[in-house]
């Protein structure tokens, strides 16, 4: 923009509209309008900008935007039934829902299950099935292979009841039609507790079955009380931090970082073997008489192993932004509210503190979100009662690999860290975040 | 000219020959075997890897992945990019797999070697080892240890029924965290027959007799999730009884010394064995042919207390190889020790184990 202009035109947006089309357009110093040749050079300051945040673009896209939008979609899909008997799935859609279905249905089903046997793919839909109703997997892969040899026997609904009395189970065909429609809402009913019952309403699981909801509070509350504890603890030292003189600074912040770079196994392990009954800290308790040595604490495998080592583990991420924040709240302050009359507790209520609320939210927001998300510690030093959400996650995903179960938990705990988000946003403020 | 014609033709030649000696080179790529760890593909190393490098000069890649292995390998299948050669699975999972179309089929005879006295392999193995696309290699035995030095030498727990009896034999258990053999011992140590014990589990009044059951101990249970976890509770004395893989057991009692007893009384059994990812049958089947056959059976249980599947091996199981003691008390399958165990029923729990787990978290939770 090496074009001179008059003062009344430094935007030139509104210089050209403002000259009206009675006067010639500003020309640049070659000659063109200078509204294309500005365009010109934004749209090159632009598409360079752009060009040079695209690997993030692209990066986002597939490692963030593309796996979210896969786990949503995973968590309402169900196109098993239509994919694998979808003779059936087209049949079963004439049936009433009362008694059952007619004799055609039955030998669409037959023919699905012979061509599935070839194929070898009813292993999917038997256990889609199975979630829905206990004992679906035996029927139809038992029934399958009972049938590959017969040839259209006088009728299918006699033989495949024959086979198998769950055939003549009005709520088998019932879960069939409800599942043929290629998406289905039961993986977030179960991510809630409930089900569908015998006709198909909707209602809560039996008390013995219900897990999910009481566990995902349980989460919440945990990593609040962890995101607390961060802050009991790390406010104070990374106040020392901020104020004490260069060379024993140093040497503290060596102490927080060191355990920051290592690895968190190791630091998960160490706990163990200080917590556990036999560990070190009991042994201490034990030898200084605390406590009775057939008696002693239960400090692992429970909710107090889960806290104690995730705020261990977390407390760096509180420290760092608190210090950040704090070394660049100058010193004077304090002085001047001192010489004011302030006693130093009301000094640092009402100066110091309200200029920390930044790093404190900073911090918070990182311990928490990083806190629900964890699944390694608990798993390994939570016991029954120190168990996360995050744990059943994973548990879906890699043994009982109900994936569409796994991913409705997983966007139901996504959608209520972005509702905290937001509330905190309300109450904070984003703009009130300093991370250093 | 038609010297270097002869020439260039023979350079050909030697370069083809070249080519020919270079492809068998890449046919000899290490063959990735997913295991379980531990102890166990130890096992598998000594008695089948180590000997096969040696024979044909392929390396063995042990993969520790069996524990989450039908999700590996779904998640393989899926991405089109299967990079296992051969897993070892339980064939409730290898049935899955099987329906799934992720595994191959197997065509026992033609593919496994026979006993020495000509025996054709589908005859060779015990009842159940052999599916449409597995082959057991080992059984191996779910059971309750204790540690020894936990109870006075004149009152040792024997049955299955004493873990549930806090009163005469006090202390902490441990438990697997999963319903499979926890439901079965409950009823058995409630005095359900064995062969009422599945149909029981299958009906309402069954299972809250089993849970029942377990709410007498809950309070004293850390309950585990890895293989390797109540060797070290009974060792650490953390608790007094703990559930487990028998072979983990035996190798705490022989390599390290422990004071531990096996409680056989009650033992639920199962067979563990290989199976062949789709595609990977040509690369897979002669270290399959090569790791079942009858000697090599009987190899791995010279260095791990696992009974092997095939009826010809069961009379050559000697001694331990590190130790030298005899390993045939130690087996699950010794008279002894076998008489009250329980077959582990896989139709059922691939039928209910996605409600039973359910209902079994949602008892732990509350």
């Amino acid at each position: 923009m090496s074009v001179s202009m008059p003062g009344s035109q430094t935007n030139p947006e509104s210089g050209v509209v403002g000259s009206g089309g009675a006067t010639a357009p500003l020309l640049a110093a070659d000659g063109r309008p200078l509204k294309v040749s500005l365009r010109r050079a934004m749209f090159k300051n632009k598409a360079r900008a752009l060009l040079l945040v695209s690997p993030l673009l692209i990066f986002l896209f597939v490692a963030f935007v593309m796996p979210i939008f896969s786990m949503l979609t995973r968590s309402v899909e169900s196109n098993e039934v239509i994919t694998l008997l979808p003779n059936t799935a087209m049949a079963v859609q004439a049936w009433d829902g009362e008694g059952l279905p007619d004799e055609l249905t039955f030998a669409a089903l037959a023919g699905d299950l012979k061509q599935g046997q070839i194929d070898r793919n009813l292993g999917r839909v038997a256990s889609r099935l199975n979630y829905e109703y206990s004992g679906m997997r035996s029927t139809i892969t038992g029934t399958a292979r009972r049938i590959t040899n017969l040839e259209n026997p006088e009728s299918w609904k006699e033989t495949l009841i024959d086979i198998n009395s769950n055939w003549a189970d009005t709520g088998v065909w019932r879960v069939i039609k409800r599942e043929s429609s290629g998406y289905t809402l039961s993986y977030y009913l179960a991510a809630m507790d409930m089900r569908y019952d015998e006709e198909g309403k909707i209602v809560r699981q039996p008390e013995t079955r219900r897990v999910y909801v009481d566990l995902m509070i349980k989460t919440l509350w945990m990593s609040i009380l962890i995101t607390f504890m961060c802050f009991i603890l790390g406010y104070p030292v990374a106040f020392l931090l901020a104020s004490l003189p260069l060379s024993t600074s140093n040497l503290l912040m060596m102490m927080v970082l060191l355990p920051f770079w290592t690895s968190l196994l190791v630091r998960t392990t160490s706990w163990i073997a200080i917590l556990q009954s036999q560990g070190v800290l009991n042994n201490i308790l034990v030898a200084i008489g605390v406590v009775d040595d057939n008696n002693r604490l239960q400090l692992i495998y429970n909710q107090i192993g889960t806290i104690v080592a995730m705020t261990h583990i977390l407390l760096p991420f509180m420290i760092l932004p608190l210090y950040s924040v704090m070394k660049s709240i100058s010193p004077s302050y304090m002085r001047a509210a001192r010489s004011m009359g302030a006693t130093g507790y009301t000094a640092f209520r009402r100066v110091y503190f309200p200029q920390t609320l930044p790093g404190i939210g900073a911090g918070a927001i990182l311990v928490f979100i990083l806190a629900i998300g964890y699944y390694i510690t608990p798993a390994l030093v939570g016991g029954e009662s120190g168990r996360f959400i995050t744990n059943f996650i994973a548990y879906h995903m890699q043994v009982s690999l109900n994936w569409g179960l796994a991913a409705a938990i997983a966007s139901i705990l996504l959608g209520a860290v972005i509702m905290l988000y937001l509330l905190y946003n309300r109450i904070v403020g984003s703009d009130n975040l300093k991370l250093g | 000219m038609k010297k270097s014609f002869r020439k260039s033709a023979l350079t050909a030649a030697v370069m083809l020959g070249t080519l020919g000696v270079v492809s068998a080179a890449q046919a000899q790529q290490p063959l990735n075997v997913v295991s379980w760890g531990g102890a166990y593909t130890m096992s598998q190393e000594e008695a089948y890897s180590k000997p096969w490098t040696e024979k044909t000069g392929q390396r063995i890649v042990n993969i520790d992945r069996s524990a989450t292995g039908l999700a590996g390998l779904r998640a393989q299948v899926e991405a089109g990019n299967v990079t296992w050669d051969l897993v070892d699975m339980l064939p409730a999972d290898a049935k899955i797999a099987c329906a799934e179309g992720l595994i191959e089929i197997l065509d026992h005879d033609e593919l496994l070697s026979p006993a020495p006295d000509g025996t054709p392999a589908s005859q060779d193995f015990v009842p159940g080892a052999l599916d449409e696309c597995f082959v057991a290699t080992i059984v191996y035995s779910n059971i309750v240890a204790f540690n020894t030095e936990m109870f006075p030498a004149d009152k040792q727990p024997s049955k299955i029924a004493d873990i549930f009896d806090l009163e005469n034999y006090p202390g902490m258990r441990s438990l697997q965290r999963r319903p499979i053999n926890n439901l079965e011992w409950a009823l058995l140590a409630d005095g359900v027959p064995h062969d009422e014990v599945y149909e029981m589990l299958t009906t309402e009044a069954g299972l809250e007799r089993a849970f029942a059951k377990l709410d007498t101990i809950k309070d004293n249970t850390i309950w585990w999730s890895e293989g390797a976890q109540p060797p070290q509770l009974l060792a650490d004395k953390e608790v007094a009884f703990a559930s487990a893989y028998n072979g983990r057991i035996f190798d705490a009692q022989v390599n390290e010394n422990q004071p531990f007893e096996i409680i056989w009384d009650g033992q639920v059994f199962e067979l563990d064995g290989w199976v062949v990812p789709r595609g990977k049958m040509d690369v897979a089947k002669d270290f399959l042919r090569f790791s079942t056959d009858t000697e090599r059976n009987a190899a791995q249980a010279s260095y791990i207390s696992y009974g092997p599947a095939r009826m010809s091996a069961a009379g050559l199981v000697g001694q331990h190889i590190p130790t030298g003691i005899e390993m045939t008390p130690h087996m699950p399958t010794y008279e002894p020790n076998f008489a009250t165990a329980l077959p582990k029923d896989d139709e059922f729990w691939a039928d209910y184990q996605d409600e039973l787990n359910e209902r079994f978290d949602a008892w732990l939770a509350n």
